[in-house]
């Protein structure tokens, strides 16, 4: 577990490594989800302790994003500044995008998984 | 440690202990939780809403500022960094699905990303937003590091897209499932797909919460979304 743990953040600190050499526009978590893809694909899996660890950490995903989401409180008013606006831009292009995208995906995904 | 003799400074005493804003950060989220297993999941009764509206209230009543509350909630946040690592093994698990798939997948991911900052800036532009803001509003759907990165090269404000990506993905993962069931779309892989590209992380932690397959979708599209739209950034500033 501590092992699994220990290997997904040297991943990401690689990750971040990468980011900043590159000066990639890519943040270093998401380059190092690439690097643990990338990793298993040319393992054939993904090795025990970093399955246990992962499965732990993703069970509570919606947890860790409690304190950036406490941050709309705290800069509000910003929101209301411009308010009802900016939230009828956010409700409508987000479930546009989602409709348009699921749709796509369906018109050209292969039938027997439908 | 200072002992109390007053209970009046008893809340002064919590409050100077980061632990006590990470007990309050995991105990809304528990509650929030349950209460989102009490519904069946239902789409409204999302955890993380829940959890922001409980710790929200708590900040306001007592007056916190926020840079106090993160001094504990730091704890849980920098976890984000190796739970985003780990979201490769619902994509690894499903990779002979999303090998079959890859025409879906390139399809609704071009399309759809440029649906997500079109539709936005757009939007944002025709009700008479500032030029600013359009900048600011524009990488809404794409996970908050990147987006930040997109509103500064195209001249926004990045904490004020922090504030828009956090919106969008709570708001995405309350809109997914009735929106899917609106359109008839079954397929868990269309579903998660459409809520990892349109509300990154947050959507793709809702997708992982109902079905394993969506999820595996949701962080995938979560991850090249984020490449697609930063690649982009360039032409958008054509546009905007």
């Amino acid at each position: 577990m501590l092992e699994g743990f220990a290997a997904l953040i040297v991943l990401q600190l690689a990750g971040e490594v990468i980011a900043g050499l590159t000066r990639l526009p890519i943040p270093g978590p998401v380059i190092g989800l690439g690097l643990l893809a990338a990793y298993a694909l040319w393992r054939g899996g993904i090795p025990e302790p970093i399955e246990q660890a992962g499965e732990a950490l993703l069970k509570h995903l919606s947890l860790l994003f409690v304190p950036a989401g406490v941050g709309l409180i705290a800069f509000g008013d910003r929101l209301l500044a411009e308010g009802t606006r900016l939230i009828a831009v956010l409700f409508v292009s987000t479930a546009l995008t989602m409709i348009v995208t699921a749709l796509v995906f369906r018109a050209l995904a292969k039938p027997e998984d439908e | 440690m200072r002992t109390i003799s007053d209970p009046s400074q008893f809340w002064i005493y919590l409050a100077e202990q980061p632990l006590f804003f990470l007990v309050l950060t995991v105990l809304a989220y528990l509650a929030g939780d349950r209460i989102s297993q009490a519904t069946n999941r239902h789409p409204v009764a999302n955890p993380v809403l829940i959890a922001v509206v409980i710790v929200g209230s708590v900040l306001l009543l007592t007056g916190t500022p926020h840079a106090r509350y993160f001094e504990g909630a730091r704890f849980v946040h920098v976890l984000l960094g190796p739970a985003t690592v780990a979201l490769a093994l619902p994509i690894i698990r499903h990779r002979a699905l999303i090998r079959r798939q890859w025409r879906a997948i390139v399809g609704a991911m071009v399309i759809g990303a440029g649906v997500g900052v079109i539709s936005a800036a757009g939007l944002a532009k025709a009700l008479g937003l500032s030029a600013g803001t359009v900048a600011s509003i524009a990488p809404k759907s794409v996970t908050a590091a990147i987006a930040m990165g997109i509103s500064e090269q195209l001249g926004g404000t990045p904490p004020l897209t922090a504030v828009l990506v956090i919106a969008t993905g709570i708001l995405g993962g309350i809109l997914i499932t009735p929106l899917m069931n609106l359109i008839r779309v079954r397929d868990y892989a269309a579903r998660g797909f459409a809520a990892g590209l349109a509300a990154h992380g947050i959507g793709t932690a809702r997708a992982l919460q109902v079905n394993e397959k969506a999820g595996a979708h949701a962080a995938l599209a979560m991850g090249l979304n984020g490449l697609v739209t930063a690649l982009l950034a360039p032409l958008l500033l054509l546009l905007l």
